[in-house]
């Protein structure tokens, strides 16, 4: 038997790190400067992919002070590369954080995806989060606007989408990323912790584990997962950042209330094995246009997509 | 013949909770709250003898250690001795610092004035004295006041206004009475704390349930679900009683506003906390 035909140049194996962090509310540089710290412990052992959380570096509950500490897309980046430039050198990374994004006087919570080689560095994709959670504790509407594309974009290491923390709570979105071709599917997230009735966890954790099971197992998608932590205002972050193999297998679980590192080799070539054994994308795919083409779905005909501005 | 697998009847009993995932995260809750982002080592807990205050004490003594645990005893001539046993009780257990300070001639300084006030107003001028102290304490020991209101009390507005509610950090005023209950066996509070009938200890004979009108157990099965929305006629669909039903929707109707800050008069396009809107941890 000839040996198998090596499926394109991309690496098939990822050196990734999470850094949960716990940002001080609002301090920008000061957060900064912790990832630097973090950046300089990740360095010591190569990563080719470094995720941080949504609102990483300002806190997640800001109300109107998000208008103060929002960032054109091209500034965070700046600022996000130089800080892993500075404890890491000439490193090659991908880089992704959550950020509040002011793109000329419109406001978003977003997330980047960044690569930097060589003193450059390149944005290869900002995510603004598509669904804002204006309900109960969560008040985003109020403060941001909402993004209008699902984006999947290349990367060294394939197809990879974003999705921001409630993005990923509609089945819907996971399923489409894939369908477009997402083989990783990364979420910045901060979850306040809520539920004390159940056994052994916050019942906000089990669900998100629950949930992100079923999204890299039904996709064949490797889900990373990178969850802000510490306390606001009462309101205390999960951390709980993962990984999650194509088949559902959970590689690494973070713990919910301290901020750490979370390190994991993923091996791209078990997306495919997990496909061929569960080819549920390729289903999808071929029934896909029959479920959005019927009739008594709301939509409104003749709407092609909305670039984002 | 089929047999038949049939969905049980909601059990309209108070909600549970894992006590051992509550006590982790409410002591998170105070390590982040109290010495990270107050940078602030020591709390101060005005222990009572009662539950409330007994589990905040160990929750306290857990998070931040019991070397920087105050407890303050402050008793009023009328206050039971039982009180102040169960209180030393707890001190005993912990190992915490404590001290007992008499708030009878700083109330009776101001009620000399007042001879006809009746038990509620000598109550309240008792709970806010008691902050008084509290807060000073908290001045001279370079300690964070720790709250101990339970949600069953918040919702019912038992409470006296700006006294009880009124240190900036509470762990357990997200826990119905019940559950405080349940973490209070789990972190090992003397028995007789929970056992007991919970009382304010302002009047002599006096019980919460006796003043309230329904027992704790009753009243955190019909909060839990009002908060969920269902209505009157729901809750008596679902098995309540129509008089405790009635009773705990006026009680938590007639007390949003002790809920709140005081009500400011809006004038312009950047009212505080109506256009001006700033997370108290900014």
């Amino acid at each position: 038997m000839e040996p198998p035909i090596p499926l394109a140049a991309q690496p098939a194996r990822v050196r990734l790190a999470i850094v949960q962090m716990k940002p001080e509310k609002g301090r920008y540089s000061a957060n900064l400067a912790t990832a630097a710290r973090a950046f300089g412990e990740i360095g010591e052992r190569p990563a080719d992919l470094v995720v941080l959380p949504e609102a990483a570096f300002t806190g997640y509950f800001l109300e109107g002070a998000v208008y103060d500490l929002a960032l054109p897309a091209p500034r965070f980046a700046a600022d996000l590369a130089r800080t892993w430039r500075d404890a890491c050198g000439d490193a090659p990374v991908d880089l992704v954080s959550g950020f509040f994004e002011n793109a000329d006087g419109t406001y978003y919570n977003s997330a980047v995806y960044l690569h930097v080689e060589a003193g450059e560095h390149r944005i290869v994709h900002v995510h603004r989060k598509m669904f804002l959670p204006t309900y109960g504790v969560f008040d985003e509407e109020r403060f941001l606007s909402r993004g209008r594309r699902l984006g999947v974009f290349e990367t060294r290491f394939g197809k990879t989408a974003l999705l921001i923390c409630e993005d990923s709570w509609h089945a819907l979105v996971p399923s489409l990323a894939a369908v477009k071709g997402a083989r990783i599917v990364i979420v910045p997230s901060a979850s306040p912790g809520r539920g004390i009735e159940h056994e052994g966890e916050l019942s906000s954790i089990a669900r998100w584990r629950e949930m992100l099971r079923l999204i890299a197992s039904e996709h064949g998608v490797f889900v990373i997962y990178a969850g802000l932590t510490g306390f606001e205002g009462g309101k205390g972050m999960t951390g709980s950042s993962c990984v999650v193999d194509p088949r559902g297998e959970i590689l690494v679980f973070a713990p919910a209330a301290e901020a750490c590192i979370v390190r994991a080799e993923l091996d791209l070539r078990e997306i495919d094995l997990a496909r061929a054994s569960l080819p549920l994308v390729g289903d999808l795919e071929a029934v896909l246009s029959d479920l959005l083409l019927d009739e008594d779905l709301p939509l409104p005909k003749g709407r092609g997509l909305v670039p984002d501005r | 013949m089929f047999p038949i697998v049939e969905a049980p009847r909601p059990a309209n009993a108070p909600p549970g909770i894992d006590p051992a995932v509550t006590a982790q995260w409410l002591t998170w809750f105070l390590r982040d709250e109290i010495v990270v982002r107050r940078r602030i080592a020591r709390a101060v807990v005005g222990l009572s003898g009662g539950v409330d205050s007994a589990v905040t004490a160990f929750l306290c003594a857990r998070a931040l250690g019991p070397e920087n645990v105050f407890a303050i005893r402050m008793p009023y001539a009328t206050s039971s001795r039982a009180s102040l046993d169960d209180a030393q009780a707890v001190v005993d257990a912990l190992q915490i610092h404590c001290r007992t300070i008499e708030i009878t001639a700083a109330v009776e300084g101001y009620l000399q004035f007042e001879p006809d006030a009746d038990a509620r107003r000598r109550g309240n001028v008792m709970a806010r004295t008691r902050m008084v102290v509290l807060f000073d304490q908290s001045a001279k020991l370079d300690a964070l006041p720790v709250g101990t209101g339970n949600k069953t009390e918040r919702l019912l507005g038992y409470f006296t206004w700006h006294a009880d509610d009124t240190p900036p950090v509470n762990p357990i005023g997200d826990l119905f009475k019940t559950q405080v209950w349940a973490l209070a066996r789990y972190l090992g509070v003397p028995q007789a704390l929970i056992e007991k009938a919970p009382t304010a200890d302002l009047e002599a004979n006096q019980t919460d349930e006796g003043d309230l009108g329904i027992t704790y157990e009753r009243a955190d099965a019909i909060l839990d679900q009002l908060l969920l929305g269902y209505s009157d006629a729901q809750l008596v669909e679902r098995g309540f009683a129509p008089e405790d039903v009635a009773l705990i929707r006026r009680r938590v109707d007639g007390t949003h506003w002790k809920r709140h800050l005081p009500t400011t008069a809006m004038v312009s396009n950047t009212a505080i906390n109506e256009f001006y809107l700033r997370p108290v941890d900014f």
